[in-house]
């Protein structure tokens, strides 16, 4: 393997249809992060409409055009924003924006690989990824606008034309894009699993792995198993929309006309949807964990707490994941006793999380914490899984949820503990990584900036919006001026609108700091973060076959940070770390072996 | 109001600009310049964490006050007090933890800053900590799963026999609900949308030959007795809908081609809520923000409270404009209202039961059968 062919690279080969990990995982955290920016931007413009009903902003009429006239938003289009914004933000975000990036970045580079299993795959997965985000982009330039069902695009009102007009062909390339993203998607966990299992270097055992490791092979598996019903979903529902199916349709009067269909079942669509839908949430949750806990530990100067209680919780959390999903169908009609039952698995899943915070917790304890931006947003990735997975003992109790179901308190609920964890972790792994994908150093200091007002406009927006949702304002609402009851709620909602203004505007110094950092940011050193894995044994440049020699091996867990001998000295003198490269010294024990 | 967000804001963008004037001087002052964090910025950040968890706690507590009372206030159903008991709860206990949890994780982020040449301890594992985090959340948790399905199998269990109670059919449509009471018989009439003939006026698309159905009565405001349990029955034509009445804690999805329901008794009238202490109040504090409105010459009547019946399933334009009135009376009212109400043999103009034949009878479900479909 040390001699890799060294073919001749043209500028396509090397930037474009690129088959190293290191540049396709560049790729893929750009369009992450290009996603993101219309993701976010979207939300900007139906919190506005929530803040100020029915008002005219001459920025939706630049935007939105023939949707806001005279710049007032149209309710049909406000419900796109949301689906579209939803949709972008869990899959081409913090799905294949997330685990794209950092699986194809991290798994050959912390496991010893030159590349990954299949490198052909490996760019056909992002070609299609990049291909399902043009689809989707486009389906906002159509006439009759984009899917507006909801990123959930429960049938029949995603099945049939007649019920909006964001279900006619605005649908059918939602549908197109997903079957699209989800080909991607397994094609890239496939290929993760496969490179995780046989290509670790030597003596890297899988309780050597870091858990970065875990949590990205995991993710892949979930993946894996959870995906494909949603691909079988979207052909049934293609199936009922364009060859006059009866898979999930039955009994519907509509525009005057009562329809063919007989004997489906929406329900079903229900549990198919959501057996990917919840997985989903570990699958976007889990990477973030997984960056986190390699930060946390690196910049505590410590060993992550509980390294294999970890491991079991990752696992147990994704075994637990694929049996929870009734819970978000606790009202949907399907028979209680089954409520009975996804209410007792889903607070079981409370238990691994819970470990998994105190844990966090622990290894902050007496550390010597190294306050880069990549270890603040891990604490604040910990924080707002803590406050977000609070609520999810309420919405878990199929009692609780009959109340607060679909309500803005699942909203505050799962942006915090979805969304904004998985952001911050996202963030951090972009500030810790930084220095291997691009050989440079962001600035610190904009990281700063970006963190404390991303933390504080962030908790502004969504630690009020359980309150009123706990006053039963339900989601998907254009505007609350159709009830009196709801008038009080108005001034809470500008409050929201504001500081999700400021959360959009800190992201400047973000997008300002990854983009002029990577021509003009600091010459990054080898090794910047003092860390123990062996992506930072690699050269700054970067090589195809990622080592320039033969691959290290490796002798020890990752997380030997300021371990000592008996006589209370560093196990290397003056260095409070021992990379995974390093020999046992003498008399010296492993640990968790 | 203006003046508290005008407050936010300034000292938000005081906060970024004073850490920005920071930036410059720490990027002044610093040598290393190797964007690696030195120990200036651990103190800074690390105070930061500190004031941050101080003003979280504030403004955690100033939210309970601040938007506290604008949730829904006393429930008006039987379960209701259950289930307002089992949430009052579940808060208490996740406030808890919440300010626990966050106390530690702020406050070992303050004071275990980093610091040139400080050792950090070596602390690996310890396997009866993690026993007692993994035993206490299995022990709360279990607490909690026990009295919540209690409930839940509860309020979930319709066909209780001997209670007899009401059975109204609640049908959905884009984008608006009707109410269809059984009669005297307490039975609804066979329906099914492929029978909608509007034509005739048969919106429901009731099946005119079961006899069944000629003392069902279709109404646009929802009217209950109170003290009587009432059996709903959703319906729903075209999309999902899902009949959401939040003072009475009640929710269920209105599913196309299938019947589901939900059962509760009602039990404190719509003239006994207006005049509960927090419902007074909130009606207050709207009129006054209507009356504002209205002083911006915006057309905002003054407000009276009632229950409602919303909308609560994404299902298309007016989505956010779905909604019934509810009226909760006393069984003399609700009679006296009921007397008023036209029957659908009346509506349709058939006077006696047994005329018409029966049309395409292979579509309907009937309701039993419906019912299992929607229990399964
Ligand atoms: C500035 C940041 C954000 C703001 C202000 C924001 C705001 C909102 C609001 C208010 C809604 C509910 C709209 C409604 O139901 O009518 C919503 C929906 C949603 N958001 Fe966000 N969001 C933000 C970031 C995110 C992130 C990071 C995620 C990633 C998971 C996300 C995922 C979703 C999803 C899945 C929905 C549901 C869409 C649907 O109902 O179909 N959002 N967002
Ligand atoms: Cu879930
Ligand atoms: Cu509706």
């Amino acid at each position: 393997m040390s001699e890799h062919a060294h073919h001749k690279e043209t500028f396509v080969t090397k930037y474009i249809f690129s088959q190293d990990h290191k540049m396709i995982s560049k790729q893929f955290l750009i369009t992450g992060l290009l996603m993101g920016i219309i993701g976010i931007a979207m939300s900007l413009l139906f919190r506005m409409q929530l803040a100020w009903p029915g008002e005219s902003f001459k920025i939706f009429e630049v935007l939105l055009g023939k949707w806001a006239p005279d710049g007032v938003m149209d309710a049909n289009i406000y419900l796109a924003l949301v689906t579209i914004h939803g949709t972008i933000m869990v899959f081409f975000v913090l799905t294949q924006g997330l685990s794209g990036t950092f699986s194809n970045l991290l798994i050959p580079l912390q496991i010893g690989a030159r590349d990954m299993a299949s490198g052909f795959m490996n760019m056909l997965s992002y070609w299609m990824f990049f291909l399902s985000a043009i689809i989707m982009v486009g389906s906002l330039f159509i006439e009759a606008g984009p899917a507006a069902a909801g990123w959930t695009i429960y049938p029949p009102l995603s099945a049939l034309p007649q019920a909006q007009p964001g279900s006619g062909l605005g649908m059918t390339l939602w549908l197109v894009s997903m079957a699209i993203f989800i080909a991607s998607s397994l094609m890239g966990s496939l290929n993760y699993i496969v490179t995780v299992l046989n290509l670790r270097t030597k003596g890297m055992s899988m309780t050597r792995l870091p858990l970065t490791m875990w949590a990205l092979f995991i993710t892949a598996v979930i993946g894996v198993v959870s995906f494909p019903v949603l691909l079988s979903a979207a052909l049934l529902l293609i199936m009922d929309r364009s060859f006059g199916t009866s898979f999930f349709l039955s009994d519907i009067f509509i525009g005057g006309e009562a329809l063919h269909y007989q004997g489906g079942s929406p329900v079903l669509y229900e549990h198919l949807f959501w057996f990917l839908g919840h997985p989903e949430v570990y699958i976007v949750l889990l990477p973030a964990l997984g960056i986190t806990s390699e930060v946390i530990a690196t910049n505590s100067r410590k060993p992550i707490f509980g390294y294999r209680a970890m491991i079991a919780s990752i696992l147990a959390i994704a075994f637990l994941s694929t049996i929870v999903w009734g819970h978000h169908m606790f009202v949907s009609g399907m028979n209680p006793f089954l409520g009975s039952v996804f209410t007792f698995t889903t607070l079981l899943i409370a238990i691994p999380s819970a470990v998994k915070g105190f844990n966090y917790i622990t290894t902050l304890w007496k550390g010597n914490l190294q306050m880069n931006p990549a270890m603040l947003f891990s604490i604040g990735m910990v924080s707002t899984f803590i406050t977000g997975g609070l609520t999810g003992i309420i919405l878990g109790d199929s009692t609780l949820d009959i109340n607060v179901h679909d309500t803005y308190f699942v909203v505050a609920h799962f942006h915090l503990v979805m969304g904004i964890s998985s952001l911050y972790g996202m963030f951090a792994g972009i500030y810790h990584w930084y220095p291997k994908m691009f050989g440079r150093m962001m600035s610190k200091n904009l990281g700063y900036v970006h963190f404390w007002l991303t933390l504080i406009a962030a908790y502004g927006v969504f630690f009020p919006m359980h309150f009123i949702g706990l006053a039963g304002l339900p989601r998907r609402y254009y505007s609350n001026s159709a009830f009196p009851l709801f008038d009080e709620l108005q001034d809470t909602n500008v409050v929201i609108t504001i500081f999700a203004l400021l959360a959009g505007f800190a992201q400047l110094f973000f997008l300002w700091n990854f983009f002029r950092s990577m021509f003009y940011g600091k010459k990054a050193t080898q090794n910047p973060w003092k860390s123990n894995t062996l992506e930072w044994t690699t050269p700054v440049e970067h090589l195809h076959g990622n080592w320039p020699g033969e691959i290290p091996h490796v002798h020890r867990w990752p997380y030997d940070y300021s371990k000592t001998n008996e006589d209370g000295e560093y196990v290397i003198p003056g260095q409070d770390f021992v990379p995974q490269t390093i020999p046992l010294q003498d008399g010296e024990e492993e640990m968790n072996h | 109001m203006t003046t508290f967000l005008a407050i936010i804001v300034l000292v938000l963008v005081a906060i970024a600009i004073w850490q920005m004037s920071k930036i410059f001087e720490l990027s002044q002052a610093h040598t290393d310049n190797s964007e690696v964090a030195n120990d200036k910025d651990n103190k800074l950040n690390g105070y930061l964490m500190f004031g941050f968890l101080a003003a979280f706690y504030i403004f955690m507590i100033y939210g309970v006050f601040k938007w506290g009372p604008l949730v829904l206030g006393t429930p008006a159903s039987e379960h209701g007090d259950d289930y307002d008991f089992l949430m009052t709860m579940s808060m208490v206990l996740i406030f808890f933890v919440q300010f626990l949890t966050q106390g530690l994780l702020f406050f070992f982020a303050y004071k275990y800053k980093g610091q040139k040449g400080k050792k950090a301890l070596f602390y690996a594992d310890n396997d009866k900590l993690e026993m007692i985090w993994t035993i206490i959340p299995v022990i709360t948790l279990a607490g909690l799963i026990l009295y919540g399905l209690f409930t839940w199998t509860t309020i979930m269990d319709v066909n209780s026999e001997d209670e007899d109670p009401m059975v109204i059919e609640l049908y959905a449509q884009q984008f608006n609900w009707k109410a269809r009471y059984a009669g005297q018989d307490n039975t609804l009439g066979e329906a099914n949308v492929r029978l909608i003939d509007i034509a005739s006026s048969n919106i429901l698309g009731i099946n005119e030959a079961d006899p069944n159905a000629d003392d069902d009565v279709i109404a646009t405001e929802l009217h209950l007795p109170v003290g009587k349990k009432v059996l709903f029955k959703m319906r729903s034509q075209d999309v999902i809908h899902s009949a959401y009445m939040p003072h009475f804690r009640a929710q269920m999805n209105c599913v196309p081609g299938m019947i589901t329901q939900f059962s509760f008794t009602p039990t404190v009238t719509t003239e006994e809520m207006r005049a509960d202490g927090g419902i007074v109040e909130k009606v207050e504090r709207i009129n006054d923000i209507r009356a504002e409105k209205r002083a911006n010459g915006e057309d905002a009547d003054p407000y009276e409270f009632d229950y409602l019946l919303l909308c609560n399933k994404i299902c298309g334009q007016s989505h956010y404009n779905m909604q019934m009135k509810i009226i909760v009376e006393s069984e003399e009212d609700f009679n006296a209202w009921m007397k008023e109400q036209k029957t659908f043999a009346a509506s349709m103009g058939k006077d006696d039961s047994s005329n018409g034949e029966m049309a395409q009878s292979e579509v309907f479900i009937s309701d039993d059968e419906a019912s299992i479909i929607g229990v399964n």
